[in-house]
């Protein structure tokens, strides 16, 4: 039995073997230590000895009993006993195991806690993933990922929030946070796909996984189809996006042929379908912008105008600097670097952008368009030094040296 | 977004710490020890370390592939690092009310540096 396919079968098994204990039990802090425990047991066991016949019940009874001992060596006995107590009428029907999932991913996201707390439970409780692995992948020490958790464990605690479907009225708002930790984790896995990340855990492929197993639970939400399209569409070009020697490749000049072709299928189809048949929201709109990018054969095959057009929507949906500054992009193709320039101009204006790295070079590249090298070489210059990010410093200082030999 | 809290000392702030009576001592230490806990329990300290006086100090060169060892020229300047903080925090914003937390910031001797980083956005 291979180590890795005992692995993926323990990630999957775990936010519902969390689930039924929960549901048995109420106590989601004791429950999730039981089941990390659980797991590391069963990684240690079955390897050798081979997958039970019953995975889920085995996790499920050996994560009981762990529950009892810790529960009998906790110095909270005390708080739980009473705990225990009031819930034992409370006993109810295991319910389907679909729900309990969900509620666990709402509860792991609960708008109480902090973001970097919401991001390290849900990859714990509902990515099994251990502590040690969530803070190699986040570069942080192992004790500072503990505390978070132990944290947002506290916070559920504190403010009694509940392991259930939260009420129709705030559904809305308690998914778009999930989300939203879906999103991040993405995105940290994505943008540091260069750099010293030697036995990092893949953030994407994870990410990927839970906005799967996300879209199972919810399969008619358009803003759950339009995330997971959006990973997949620009997990397709990360092939592309870094040259062998480590350095970015932007869009424009990626070799498309070695774009992953079936992630492209599958999340072109995913978009497609969600903005037909469902109310349009941001993900789903910044999915079909990656869409018309990833189905374009260059640069100059792009159908900018429908971009230009689906960021003007994403801008009243869901404004922020970043859209500003990629719609401004579009509308460079569009209408050309003079408007380009002009609207970068006014967008400065928010304090946000004031100064930021990006401005500056999208400006570069706009000036490089309109022939003044000189410009473009000094803004390509104040960017670098203003990136905190090495790759785009090393891009940008590479920009600019071969814009001034190409004047000299 | 992880940053670098530099804490400095100086003359002056030096003075102002000796003339501090010893419950004067407790309570500013007490002030770093809140700050210290509050930061852990938040999950966004990373590391706290207070340093030792520079003139213990060790400056290292390597010349030819002999490595040698001396006092620093640290020990003659007259701001010098004091201690550090790295954390990592929701925003600069964040960072910097971190960052007057700490008691020398009353003096100006708090500096805060971003972190960089090796992920980039799409070019």
């Amino acid at each position: 039995m291979a180590a890795s396919e005992v692995e993926d079968l323990l990630r999957e098994l775990a936010p519902q073997v969390l689930g039924v204990l929960v549901r048995r039990h109420g106590d989601f802090d004791a429950c999730e230590d039981a089941v990390q425990e659980a797991l590391v047991a069963a990684a240690f066991q079955w390897p050798a000895a081979g997958i039970p016949a019953n995975p889920k019940g085995w996790l499920v009874r050996v994560a009981d009993r762990r529950r009892i001992e810790l529960w009998r060596n906790e110095a909270a006995r005390h708080r739980r006993e009473e705990a225990a107590a009031l819930r034992e009428d409370l006993e109810v029907d295991p319910g389907p195991t679909s729900d309990d999932s969900l509620a666990l991913v709402f509860l792991c996201c609960h708008p109480a806690l902090t973001t970097a707390s919401q991001v390290a439970l849900t990859l714990r409780a509902v990515g099994g993933l251990t502590t040690a692995e969530i803070a190699r992948a986040y570069l942080v020490p192992e004790a500072t990922v503990a505390q978070r958790i132990s944290r947002a464990k506290q916070r559920i605690r504190e403010t009694g929030a509940e392991f259930a479907m939260p009420p129709p009225a705030e559904r809305r708002d308690r998914l778009n946070a999930v989300l939203n930790v879906l999103y991040l984790v993405f995105n940290e896995g994505y943008t540091a796909s260069s750099g010293p990340a030697l036995h990092r855990i893949e953030l994407t492929s994870e990410a990927v996984r839970l906005a799967r197993q996300l879209r199972a639970l919810l399969p008619d939400d358009g803003e759950v189809a339009g995330l997971l399209a959006l990973m997949l569409l620009t997990e397709a070009r990360r092939p592309a996006r870094v040259a062998a020697d480590g350095s970015l490749v932007p869009l424009a000049q990626q070799d498309r042929s070695l774009w992953d072709r079936r992630a492209i299928a599958e999340g072109v189809a995913l978009v497609k379908a969600a903005l037909a048949e469902t109310p349009v929201g941001p993900y789903q709109l910044q999915a079909a912008i990656a869409a018309l990018h990833d189905e374009a054969a260059s640069t100059d095959a792009t159908d900018w105008p429908q971009i230009l057009g689906l960021y003007d929507l994403l801008g009243k949906v869901a404004p922020g600097p970043m859209v500003t500054l990629n719609r401004i992009v579009a509308l460079a193709m569009v209408r050309g670097p003079h408007a380009g320039l002009e609207a970068l101009t006014t967008a400065e204006a928010d304090p946000a952008l004031a100064g930021h790295h990006r401005v500056d070079a999208v400006r570069a590249h706009l000036l490089e368009q309109t022939g003044d090298r000189e410009g473009a070489v000094a803004a390509y210059r104040r960017a670098a030094r203003r990136t905190l990010s090495i790759p785009e410093r090393r891009y940008l200082d590479a920009r600019a040296e071969a814009l001034a030999a190409k004047a000299r | 977004m992880k940053y670098l809290l530099l804490i400095y000392h100086n003359p002056e702030s030096r003075q102002v710490w000796e003339s501090f009576s010893e419950e004067e001592q407790a309570e500013g230490l007490a002030l770093y020890a809140a700050l210290n806990n509050e930061l852990a329990a938040s999950g966004e300290l990373i590391v706290a370390e207070a340093l030792e006086d520079p003139s213990t100090a060790t400056r290292v060169t390597v010349n030819a592939g002999q490595v040698a060892t001396g006092d620093g020229p640290y020990a003659e300047t007259k701001e010098h690092l004091a201690g550090f903080y790295l954390v990592e925090c929701a925003s600069r914003e964040r960072a910097v009310e971190i960052a007057a937390r700490i008691p020398e910031a009353d003096m100006g001797l708090i500096e805060i540096r971003p972190i960089l980083t090796y992920s980039a956005l799409e070019m």
